[in-house]
């Protein structure tokens, strides 16, 4: 609805439309705390070893320093290999923040062309895009990941791959959606009486008006890419060691929480905890901007 | 179909999971010989699809048991905790989702929708570890892993599947909260509410009688599309607990390449949740009289 008023109106009111836009975006709570949060994260990723205060990776002789608890030396304790748990998640950050926006990119960029290509033909191509992606949502998202990657062996590339196709129906759908709505309009009509050739009508014309709702679930999707791959990595097919990764830090030491050990867990899941709720929050505020006006 | 293919490119071999790097290579042929595995793929898949359509789902290749003997109680035992999780959420959440509505854009809806969205977004192994770290060890009054003694009574069940039950809880919470919110929102502001304000009755009858019955029965429904993700969902949180379900023994089938396992668990699954969306449409017009299915409306 918007996105179409805005198409119609002049260029003059488009960049008050888009301060306004933006004022309301610094002023909303839920925004600034996520950006924060988000921000501490990405520092972490940029700067790792910089700040963190051990080597991550660790030594030969830290093993004799192992699963100490959380002292004025090791903020946060040491692991089963005697490794400083704060260091490792410090520069954990790295490889999620990484991987995790990058597959994100992938399939909204993948499911918007097809989703405008399905919107905008119809027919045949539509159909037959729909009822391929529709027998892939119907199956949870971890279990494709999970089956694909013992497929295909876990690794940074195969996991962006991986999580960036299985976001691709996804995408798909949300971006269809909006192309059936805006194909209707007189823009596009006057677009086509003008004999602009398809791909200049679809992405030249309709692509900047459905951008909006494009935008918002693609900070959703970053969120659930997170916590897809934090949780196949907690399985054991994420983002492969020696890389400080949370859910496999999780994965190593869940088994010791019984004995006491809880440090070692405890950091990284808060570390996870943390960025996704920081990118959801992030969401939340751009929803609630977008869907104001 | 899709799966039978990707369990064919999986590199390795199940023979040589099953014994082992050192196995001597005629023993690795003789068991891919009497597993089937030795066979053309064609053959392999024809003979599995024409097992499923007459109800023999082939027998798993590194268990060596009948795959049916593996996932019925599988089945049951996930069927047991998704239960335990809805009974708790779906109140939880429709609660939580009405109270937040009520006072639309107070400190209490921002608590609420914000605490919700962040419950929702962080994953289960992390609430996992969380909820162990203080019922399990700080508290120590609820058991760390979900598999009861075999002979434990009902209680003692539910005891075991509590902090496994509360992880999807929470996940499946804010999504639950949020489509009461927006139901309740939306029934606030109907001209029905106004009218019934105007005509002088209290507010606990108007929000009772008019606006709770006409929001709740769509998010009642959609609960039931919810399955599909819980499903994902157990894989993890049955892996942490050591909980035979599902979800674990797919994870198990995965890593040992026992596609026939893998296959049927992962049809179960998407057949599971076929049904779950079927059920939640008919629900949904069955609760709701102005959608009729295949009348003219």
């Amino acid at each position: 609805m918007s996105a179409a008023g805005e198409s119609l109106s002049l260029d003059r009111t488009a960049a008050p439309v888009r301060r306004e836009r933006l004022r309301l975006l610094v002023r909303s709570k839920t925004l600034v705390a996520g950006a924060v949060l988000v921000g501490i994260w990405v520092a972490c990723a940029i700067f790792g070893e910089l700040i963190a205060p051990h080597d991550p990776y660790g030594s030969a002789e830290d093993i004799l320093n192992k699963l100490r608890s959380p002292s004025g030396e090791h903020l946060f304790g040491t692991d089963s290999l005697g490794r400083d748990v704060l260091s490792r998640v410090i520069v954990g950050a790295r490889g999620i923040l990484v991987v995790a926006p990058l597959a994100t990119l992938l399939g909204t960029v993948a499911g918007t062309a097809l989703g405008l290509a399905a919107g905008y033909f119809r027919g045949l191509v539509d159909e037959l895009l729909s009822l391929v992606f529709n027998a892939f949502l119907s199956l949870p998202v971890v279990i494709i990941g999970l089956v694909a990657l013992v497929a295909v062996g876990a690794s940074k590339v195969t996991v962006t791959l991986v999580i960036g196709f299985v976001f691709t129906p996804i995408i798909f759908r949300t971006v269809r959606a909006a192309v059936l709505a805006e194909r209707e309009l007189e823009y596009v009509q006057a677009a086509r009486l003008r004999n602009e050739r398809a791909p200049y009508v679809m992405f030249a014309e309709i692509l900047p008006n459905v951008l909006a709702p494009i935008l918002v679930e693609f900070t959703v999707r970053v969120g659930y890419a997170i916590f897809t791959i934090a949780t196949l990595s907690f399985l054991g097919l994420g983002i492969p060691p020696p890389a400080p990764d949370w859910g496999i830090q999780i994965f190593e030491h869940y088994a010791l929480i019984n004995g006491g050990y809880w440090w070692p867990s405890l950091f990284p899941a808060l570390a996870i905890a943390t960025l996704v709720v920081g990118v959801n929050l992030i969401a939340d505020g751009l929803t609630q901007v977008f869907e104001r006006q | 179909m899709i799966i039978f293919v990707a369990a064919q490119v999986l590199p390795g071999n199940v023979a040589r999971r099953i014994l082992g790097p050192f196995a001597a290579p005629e023993a690795v042929e003789q068991l891919n010989r009497e597993l089937g595995t030795d066979r053309s793929l064609a053959v392999q898949y024809g003979d599995w699809i024409g097992g499923v359509l007459t109800g023999d789902l082939g027998e798993s290749l590194a268990f060596r048991q009948p795959v049916g003997t593996l996932l019925g109680p599988a089945l049951e035992s996930s069927a047991k905790l998704a239960l335990l999780a809805f009974l708790l959420v779906v109140p939880l959440g429709i609660i939580g989702g009405v109270a937040a509505a009520l006072r639309e854009g107070r400190l209490r809806d921002r608590v609420i929708s914000v605490g919700g969205i962040s419950a929702t977004t962080v994953p289960e192994f992390v609430w996992a570890v969380a909820l162990i770290l203080l019922f399990g060890i700080w508290l120590d009054v609820l058991p760390v892993t979900a598999q009861a003694p075999r002979d434990a009574g009902f209680l003692t069940e539910v005891k075991y599947l509590l902090l496994p039950a509360l992880c999807l809880v929470f996940v499946l919470f804010g999504y639950l909260a949020r489509m009461a919110r927006a139901g309740t929102i939306e029934s606030l502001d109907a001209d029905y509410t106004r009218t019934a304000v105007l005509k002088g009755l209290p507010r606990r009858t108007v929000i009772r009688r008019h606006v709770l019955r006409n929001s709740l029965l769509p998010t009642i429904a959609v609960v039931a599309t919810q399955t599909g993700y819980l499903v994902g969902g157990l894989v993890a949180i049955e892996f942490i607990f050591g909980y035979h379900g599902v979800g674990e023994l797919l994870f198990r089938a995965a890593q040992k390449k026992d596609f026939v396992l893998l296959e049927s668990a992962v049809l179960v699954v998407g057949a599971v949740y076929q049904v779950a969306t079927l059920a939640a449409d008919l629900l949904y017009a069955f609760l709701n009289p102005r959608i009729r299915f295949g009348s003219a409306a």
